[in-house]
């Protein structure tokens, strides 16, 4: 469904993705993981239209969209919920919800419906759906960000660290909630730092490294891998420094 | 003036305060929304205003149209302004820090006053109250007709805009890229047609207050930097992107203004706006009505 090959982009004078190649199965979810400053974010700003790559090409159901303004890439059915939620934090929850479906707003009925069922799928928030979407606790902020990008009826998800600053128990609850996005066949892409958390759940993962792919595999055969555990789950660190 | 009593003169006083204040109010939004939206202040603002008093005198005078038209045709023309200042200066401009913009829109405003002075030369210019021209007897105040089309004027633009922003997609699509830009992107708004979007609207505003007030002040080129300056210190009293403030700050300004030439000496009005900011300034730069903690995120 997604395809990026070899993939450049700058941040800046940075050189932050040195040759990405990967792809995204419809139906799937995905884990990208890696450190901090390893490319994660840099990459779905790229594929969301929000960073120009200088070289290398994506193809999204077989459409090149190198090249295409976020506006035209969440018309093709791509939506991103970005790292921090970046919900509008002035406005109210229904505000919020309505402003997601920014290009559907000539088809009032559907946003209207869309956003009915939105709130019935998440009763906090519609209990305080007139509340300014700031006051919201981090978790209700974070099921806001994806309730936002699905009012865009997107066939892709990318996730930016949607476990980020979140209670584990919060945590469990998103990603449950993201389990059941792709059950309901939605394809997904997800950044994390919570490494366990993600291949828990994915069925295919990427390692990133300062701008590149290093590993790929199976989400369960990431979890179990050596270099990983190391690396990104703190397991059995000892064991290879004393080797 | 004799006749007047106290009472009727502290009345007087305020409805004057109240009628300048309604032009400072509309100047202070037209600083808002592009300020919203860009987080630029846009200096040409006071210009527009300018601007908007002058087309209506060539309009009316000039071409002959009847006042309606002339008032719609000026705030057009003046509209069409704020589309070429977005369109061919800023927007050339887009890479530059936001201060660079500021200090741009300083130079539209002077382009813009060179251009005025050369096409209608430096004599102030007259134009007919909307509807008779005596005024009115009530209580002992005299209440000009055109003061009281001003207030008409400012309330149908405020509660307008109020509309504008809390009912309407695109209305709300501004205040979300003035929340979060980058967010408002993702969602595929076109922040770029939201920001030409309010350069027009603000003109617009700008040139509607220009032409409601000419009647009674009469306007010629150089009116422009005094109207900014005291939009301006309006918006900020009130706070910066506070609609409501700007309305409240502007109609205080004017009071202010009004009290102060009218028991102190007329001499001192032009300086009571500049202490009001200086003062807004030094002990609550927020403004009135703005929030401490949005003010720490915004770079100015």
């Amino acid at each position: 469904m997604l395809t990026v090959r070899s993939l450049h982009t700058y941040y800046g004078n940075i050189h932050a993705l040195k040759g990405v190649s990967l792809h995204v199965r419809s139906g799937e979810i995905v884990a990208l993981i890696g450190a901090n400053g390893a490319g994660k974010t840099t990459l779905v700003h790229s594929i969301a239209g929000l960073l120009k790559p200088q070289k290398g090409t994506i193809l999204y159901k077989e459409e090149d969209i190198t090249a295409l303004a976020p506006e035209a890439v969440v018309q093709r059915g791509i939506a991103l919920v970005p790292e921090g939620r970046q919900i509008f934090a002035t406005l109210s929850v229904e505000t919020n919800l309505e402003m997601g479906a920014f290009i559907h707003r000539n088809r009032r009925d559907q946003v209207q419906r869309d956003m009915g069922a939105l709130l019935e799928r998440f009763p906090i928030l519609k209990e305080r759906r007139r509340q300014l979407a700031g006051t919201l606790s981090g978790g209700e902020q974070q099921m806001l960000a994806i309730s936002r990008a699905l009012m865009a009826r997107p066939d892709f998800l990318l996730l930016d660290e949607p476990s980020m600053g979140l209670a584990p128990l919060v945590i469990r609850e998103i990603f449950a909630i993201i389990q059941r996005l792709r059950d309901e066949g939605r394809t997904i892409l997800l950044i994390e730092q919570n490494a366990r958390a993600a291949l828990e759940i994915a069925d295919r993962g990427y390692v990133m490294e300062t701008g590149k792919v290093v590993l790929q595999g199976e989400g369960r055969e990431l979890l179990v891998h050596r270099e990983v555990q190391r690396a990104y789950l703190g397991k059995g660190s000892k064991e290879i420094w004393d080797a | 003036m004799d006749s007047i009593g106290f009472g009727a003169a502290w009345l007087q006083y305020a409805l004057g305060g109240i009628t300048v204040g309604a032009i400072y109010a509309l100047v202070a939004i037209g600083y808002n929304i592009i300020y919203n939206v860009t987080e630029i202040i846009n200096f040409a603002q006071g210009e527009f205003v300018m601007l908007g008093g002058l087309f209506a005198v060539f309009f009316h005078e000039t071409c002959g149209f009847p006042m309606l038209p002339a008032f719609l045709a000026a705030v057009a023309a003046v509209a069409l302004t704020g589309l070429i200042l977005e369109r061919y200066v800023i927007r050339k401009a887009r890479h530059a820090t936001v201060l660079s913009m500021i200090i741009i829109t300083i130079a539209f405003s002077i382009l813009l006053k060179g251009g005025a002075m050369l096409v209608w030369g430096r004599d102030p210019y007259r134009l007919p109250a909307f509807s008779g021209s005596g005024s009115i007897l009530w209580n002992g105040v005299a209440i000009q007709p055109q003061a009281l089309w001003v207030l008409a004027v400012s309330g149908t633009i405020v509660a307008c805009l109020t509309i504008f922003f809390q009912r309407s997609v695109y209305g709300k699509a501004m205040l979300a890229c003035a929340d979060n830009p980058a967010a408002a992107r993702l969602v595929g708004i076109p922040v770029r047609t939201m920001i030409f979007l309010s350069f027009m609207l603000s003109a617009a505003i700008g040139a509607a207050a220009g032409v409601a007030i000419t009647p009674i002040t009469l306007m010629e080129y150089d009116r422009g930097a005094l109207l900014g300056l005291k939009g301006f210190g309006a918006a900020v009293l009130g706070g910066l992107g506070q609609f409501f403030g700007a309305l409240v700050a502007g109609l205080l300004l004017g009071l202010a203004e009004s009290f102060c030439a009218g028991y102190v000496s007329s001499g001192y009005k032009d300086a009571v706006a500049l202490v009001l900011l200086l003062l807004a300034l030094f002990f609550k730069p927020e403004g009135l009505f703005g929030s401490k903690e949005a003010a720490g995120l915004k770079r100015f």
